[in-house]
Formats: structure tokens, sequence, C-alpha cells
């Protein structure tokens, strides 16, 4: 079903993320910080994990607030 | 600091397990605390240094080269002034607009110094010598006038006296942790406004940043770019302290309660025979610092009388501004300077004076 599942957003930094989890937290959007996970990025640092059905919002509140991130993929 | 180092003790930015994301937001948050309180264009255009040397460094050595001309004031400490001579060297030109012996400065000095390839203009907010404040917004327009960079050493301000970067056109506003803000010692850093491109600024150094690992190259974002290596977390944590503290009491109770007893301290000073106090002796005019000399007694053996027979402690002699101790008029000698903050009580002034009493009535 759309909307079930996961989306996670990479940045170019950790600061990025840090700051893109306190904008969607303003904005009532659960998120959690978790390692890239290995098959997305080679980087070690963190990406920021959104429910599926909340992607468009989340998306919206950086644009927003000019936080640029990276990539953005949904989780299977 | 103490709940960072028992309960967090990770390295943010360099791991994702649970620890490292909340020493991450440790310095988030701190970012995000002085941007709100500099009012600050983002917070990831606060980059964090080991001090606020180290972050004026960052600013002088990334942003100048040869043939360009910067201007700054006759009453800076070595923390500007040697880089700017340092780099004079390199090709650099450098002007330095003349204070007046009380240490002000007219903002038209700056003005008729300005000539076309004038990069930029960096100045003190206020003496750490005599506390003068300078006029910052006024310079600060100036420089938006003939689109200069703004650069503001605010050591002896930030927390102290309001400091707006919006306001004061301020473009790089340089701070501590450890004076006003009240952090700890080895935190320091600069708000970077909008008019600086995250490309005009070389890096100082280059290292790990924890983003873009796969890379050899230096990453080009703020604030990675110019943080390579581990943060000061621990030191982080309690300036974001010290700025909780400072959002909970208001920059200007506090402002008032140190223009209060400054103004009880020079009043008491002035009284005295054989005292000299230097700065403008005008309590709205500057900060928590008061510098005095002594007809009689050499700053040097003051300082160790004043510790020794009262436990007053203060630092004498040339406070690393020989520049603004020749403005003055009391170079080399130096002076016996007291520096108030937030927890000084009207109690303390009054056996300040009375020391200094003391040490002129048996010289």
């Amino acid at each position: 079903m759309a909307g079930q599942g996961f989306s996670v957003f990479l940045f170019q930094s950790s600061s990025y993320a840090l700051r893109a989890e306190k904008l969607l937290a303003q904005e009532k959007i659960r998120s959690k910080l978790i390692p890239v996970p290995r098959s997305l990025s080679s980087d070690c640092g963190v990406c920021l994990r959104t429910g599926r059905a909340d992607k468009k919002k989340a998306i919206m509140v950086m644009e927003k607030n000019s936080l640029r991130f990276e990539q953005v993929h949904d989780l299977k | 600091m103490a709940d960072f180092s028992e309960r967090v003790g990770a390295n943010p930015g360099r791991a994702g397990h649970r620890l490292a994301v909340e020493a991450g937001r440790i310095v988030y948050n701190t970012r995000e605390a002085l941007a709100e309180f500099f009012n600050a264009p983002d917070p990831l255009r606060i980059v964090f240094a080991a001090n606020i040397t180290e972050a004026i460094n960052i600013c002088l050595h990334g942003l100048l080269e040869p043939g360009d001309h910067v201007i700054t004031s006759s009453m800076e400490h070595n923390s500007v002034i040697r880089p700017l001579r340092y780099l004079e060297k390199a090709g650099v030109a450098v002007s330095v607009a003349q204070c007046t012996p009380e240490g002000e400065l007219d903002p038209e000095e700056v003005d008729k110094l300005v000539k076309p390839y004038t990069k930029m203009v960096v100045i003190n907010h206020a003496s750490n010598v005599v506390g003068t404040l300078l006029p910052v917004r006024e310079i600060g327009r100036i420089c938006r006038r003939y689109g200069l960079l703004f650069l503001v050493d605010s050591a002896q301000t930030a927390g102290a006296y309001p400091l707006d970067m919006k306001k004061d056109f301020i473009d790089l506003l340089c701070f501590t942790g450890h004076k006003s803000l009240y952090g700890p010692m080895g935190t320091g850093g600069v708000a970077i406004g909008n008019r600086v491109a995250t490309d005009a600024l070389r890096p100082l150094k280059q290292g790990g940043t924890g983003s873009h690992s796969e890379k050899e190259e230096q990453p080009d974002f703020w604030p990675d770019a110019l943080e390579s290596g581990t943060l000061n977390v621990v030191g982080l944590s309690g300036l974001a302290a010290g700025l909780s503290w400072l959002r909970e009491q208001g920059v200007a109770k506090i402002r008032r309660q140190e223009q209060k007893l400054v103004r009880k301290l020079l009043a008491g000073l002035e009284e005295l025979k054989g005292v000299t106090v230097y700065g403008t002796k005008n309590a709205t005019k500057q900060t928590g610092v008061v510098s005095f000399t002594l007809r009689d007694i050499s700053p040097s053996e003051a300082g160790l009388r004043l510790d020794e027979e009262s436990g007053l402690l203060c630092r004498v002699g040339l406070h690393c501004a020989p520049l603004a101790h020749r403005t003055i008029g009391t170079f080399p000698q130096g002076t016996i300077r007291f520096g108030l903050g937030a927890f000084n009580t009207s109690e303390e002034i009054e056996e300040a004076v009375r020391a200094v009493y003391q040490l002129t009535k048996r010289s």
C-alpha cells in the first residue's frame, strides 16, 4: 500500500541532517537519524529516516527553510 | 559538560550510533542557540574554532589576498593585529584608523581610509584594555555603502552588550565562549553572514569532517569545510549551558548591572589620589573593563600586592594589546585592569576600591 514503509534523506553533512531533524520536529513530523545504509552511500555519517507518508511534507519543510538534501530514497 | 562526558562522550558526525547522534545534537543545538543570539542568517553558518583567535585567523587568512586592502583600528588586540601584520608581509595593505586616547573611534576615520581596492574592515566591538565601545553599527553602515566585508571581534562584548548581525551590518562575527557567553575556555568561532560566499573563504586547515568520507578533497560546504578535526564537544556543551543561562537572564539585565558596577568602580577610583583611570570614564560608553595606573607603584608590583594582600586577582601589563596601549599612552609599562562580570557584587567593588586605596596610602 502506498504510504507504508520508510523514506531516507541523505545530506552532505550530519550538521544538515541534524538541522532537518529539528525542522521536521517543529512541524510534528516524526523522523530518526540512522547510519547511512551501505547500499545508498559509502559515507560514514547519518541520514534521516521518515515515514514514507511524510516524505512530501518533509521535502516541503526543507525547501521552505532552504535546507538542501542530496538524495531521497524509499526503503524497501 | 559532566553530563556529556558521563553519558555521551561520542564524536559527532563520525558514526551513526545513538551517542554520536546525541553528540551531534548538542553541537547543532549550540549552533542554533548562537545563531539566534547573534541574529545570524543560518545555524549552519556558525563555524566553531579552538578560540576566537583561531576564528579571526580563519577569516583573515581565508579571505585576504595580496593586493587587497584592509582597515583596522588602533585599539586592536594582538589576535587581530598580528595576523594582519603577517599578511602585510605577504602583500596585503593594512591601514590603521586612529582612535582617541580614550579609545574612541570616529567612524569618519574609517571612511577616509577607504580605497578602491579595500576589501574588509576589522575592528573589535570593545577594547580589552579600557573597555571603550566602538561604533559598530555606524562602521557597518559605511562598509555596506562601499561594499566592504565587516569583521567584528566581539571577545569583550558578546553576551555583555547587545549584538545583532543584521542591524549592525556584520558579515563575520567572531566570538569567544569563555568570557561573557559564560562558556568554558577552548570554545569560540565565527558567525558568517550571507554576503560571504562559501567559495570565497579558503579553509585554514584540511582534514576529517565526517562528511564525504569517500573523497580525498576537502568538502566545499559550511560548516564542514572550515571545521576539520574533532570539535571540543565537552566545551560546546558548556557553552550551550552558558547561552541558556544568558537567555534566562537577558543581555539587557546583565548590561544594566555591569554598568552600575562600572559606574561605582570608576567613581571610587577617581576619588583616590595618585590613581589615573583610562578610557572614557563613562559607564555607558564602555564594558566591564576598567584600566588604571598608580603614580608610585608599577602595574606589575601593584598586581602582586593586590593578589597577596587583598586576594584581588587582576591582569596587569600590556594585555596582549601593545597597539591599544600606545593609543591610550600607557606603552610600555601597561596598566592594572579590573574585569567585571555578571557575578560581581557592589560589595566587591567597595572592597576593590579599598584595596587600591591601601596601596596608594602605603606607597
